[in-house]
């Protein structure tokens, strides 16, 4: 591999013979690239007039490594797609399997779903707060308070997962068919006592970040993403929830029995960073508010149409191509299938929402500082295990 | 000929406790330095994958590695250890090693999770490394997928204990 004449294409894009303009290399190794990500900014002064972004540092080769793995093989390795939200991942492949199969799991496997997704999703848009806030540098205090309170929030549900599942961040607990296992006897006790204190927290950060100055300033009017840019773009999610179009797949398309539950999509006005960060927060109350209601109308009984299956070629699905997409924390994270017939995926394709989320970070920070897109970039909230795949 | 040393040197602490006030300190240059070494570690902010947030945890609230004195620095040439936590890829490859050369001596490599230790789950790909150590030398590796923190923390520690107890050359590491 040549470094250098990889490195020379990349910037032969970006260099357009016009006066005094720099490049400046940001990444792979950034402290707030959130990961791997590497970009080549064109800047003239303090003003970025440019910006391209260079993907696939985190390639893993996760469609291809699918296909030669059996159906229920390839649950642990969709964990690992979307780090922060293997929930949903794991949900979103299921589903999948099971609209193939046409069965139908038990009420209480439907709730468990709902109710450890919004968990998930807590969790994640957690650290992307905390991250957001290290982003954000010395706006929220230091840099890292918002960063260390998230964290501490975080490690309270993290401590139920574990107890449910028996791992911190990757579960392998959604199976086809329903879930791996019952919840613990003290689950649910444990979980209506932590719901008080997360809604504090939750108050908390609303106040810390909307009432602060600083912030304000960092997040408005930074980074506007029109709404008709974000669909053209495929932007989802908080992203283009965030320029004020209500589109939720768990509203619009809804699965898992979300149909069931009471909640409202909070949008925000400008599709500025602030918007972004404000409809995050508010969607973490949305899913407390979720997870009551699943607490509450928590039905008795199995919570797998079969007993764990131990050999792991006992799925076939029947040859044909199925789309599923659910609402993940980062947006419309969708899955294609097409199976012949064999206990093997012929092909499946991830529909990554963080990938689209991406895309459109050139388009909307031209014009604004360094500095600024840091914020802008935290603000879209890319994973990079899911935008390389 | 040889100069044997006449005091035998425990710790640091037992070196205190023989000099009242501690105002006055005896040691060899080699075990002032580990010493320093071992009580602060500098690592270098860079996360690859999914281990990362298990190590941005083990930074955190609940388990504060800021106890042994690490700070994350932004920069390869401000730190003394590097974690691999994660994947790493073909085209991360070269990075890393250049992020290991520009480190200065004396540095560390601390390898955590079974991707960074063997290509893991998906060591099959046509994307991966199957192993951190076939780009840059590792002191410690951490198993786990993503370790938990308290077993990063172990494997800090063990790297604390292999630096405090190597002989002369603490660098001098099987390649």
């Amino acid at each position: 591999m040549n470094l250098i004449a990889e490195q020379i294409e990349t910037y032969k894009s970006i260099i357009e013979t016009e006066g005094d303009t720099l490049l400046v290399n940001m990444g792979p190794q950034h402290p707030s690239t959130h990961g791997v990500l590497r970009l080549v900014l064109k800047l003239k002064g303090e003003e970025v007039v440019k910006i391209e972004p260079v993907i696939g540092y985190l390639h893993r080769g996760f469609e291809k490594l699918s296909e030669n793995l059996t159906y229920i093989q390839i649950v642990p390795l969709t964990d690992r797609m979307d780090y922060l939200a293997s929930i949903t991942n794991e949900l979103a492949y299921v589903l999948t399997i099971e609209k193939a199969l046409k069965i139908e799991v038990p009420k209480k496997a439907i709730y468990l779903r709902v109710l450890t997704a919004e968990l998930q999703r807590i969790v994640s848009h957690l650290v992307w707060l905390g991250t957001f806030g290290l982003d954000l540098g010395g706006a929220l205090g230091g840099g890292s308070t918002l960063f260390l309170y998230c964290f501490r929030e975080r490690e309270i549900i993290l401590d139920l997962f574990e107890e449910f599942s028996g791992a911190r961040m990757m579960y392998n607990f959604n199976q086809i068919g329903g879930l791996r296992y019952q919840p613990p006897l003290d689950f649910f006790s444990k979980l209506k006592a932590t719901l008080p204190k997360l809604k504090q927290a939750f108050a908390e950060y609303e106040e810390m970040l909307q009432e602060n100055y600083v912030f304000k300033v960092r997040t408005k009017n930074i980074g506007v993403l029109e709404v008709s840019l974000a669909q053209r773009m495929g932007a989802s999610g908080p992203v283009l929830r965030g320029s004020g179009l209500a589109y939720d797949i768990r509203k619009a398309y809804p699965y898992s029995g979300y149909e069931n539950f009471e909640f409202e999509i909070p949008i925000g006005e400008n599709g500025d960073c602030f918007d972004r960060a404000k409809v995050r927060i508010l969607e973490m109350k949305q899913s407390l508010r979720i997870i009551q209601q699943a607490l509450k109308g928590m039905p008795e009984g199995e919570v797998a149409i079969r007993p764990p299956v131990r050999v792991p070629t006992a799925v076939k699905v029947p040859a044909g191509e199925t789309y599923m997409h659910i609402e993940a924390p980062r947006g419309d994270l969708g899955v294609f299938l097409v199976s012949d017939g064999t206990e093997k995926p012929y092909r499946l394709k991830w529909r990554a929402p963080s990938f689209s989320n991406l895309a459109v970070l050139p388009f909307i920070s031209n014009g604004h500082k360094v500095a600024d897109v840091m914020a802008i970039l935290g603000s879209l909230d890319p994973v990079f295990g899911e935008v390389d795949r | 000929m040889e100069v044997k040393e006449k005091i035998p040197l425990q710790s640091i602490a037992e070196i205190y406790q023989t000099f009242p006030g501690g105002e006055l300190m005896l040691t060899t240059t080699e075990k002032f330095f580990k010493w320093a070494q071992v009580s602060s570690f500098w690592p270098l902010t860079f996360g690859l994958a999914c281990c990362a947030i298990e190590m941005m945890a083990t930074f955190a609230s609940r388990f504060d590695l800021d106890r042994w004195g690490m700070i994350m620095r932004g920069s390869p040439r401000q730190s003394d250890l590097l974690i691999i936590s994660g994947t790493v890829t073909i085209k991360m490859g070269p990075r890393i090693r250049r992020l290991y050369e520009q480190m200065p001596e004396p540095k560390w490599v601390l390898a955590m999770g079974s991707c960074a230790i063997s290509g893991g789950i998906f060591r099959n790909s046509y994307a991966v490394v199957p192993g951190v150590d076939r780009i840059i030398p590792v002191d410690v590796f951490v198993p786990g997928c993503p370790p938990v923190p308290e077993a990063l923390m172990d494997g800090i520690l063990k790297l604390q204990d292999k630096i405090k107890n190597s002989k002369n050359d603490y660098r001098k590491v099987e390649r």
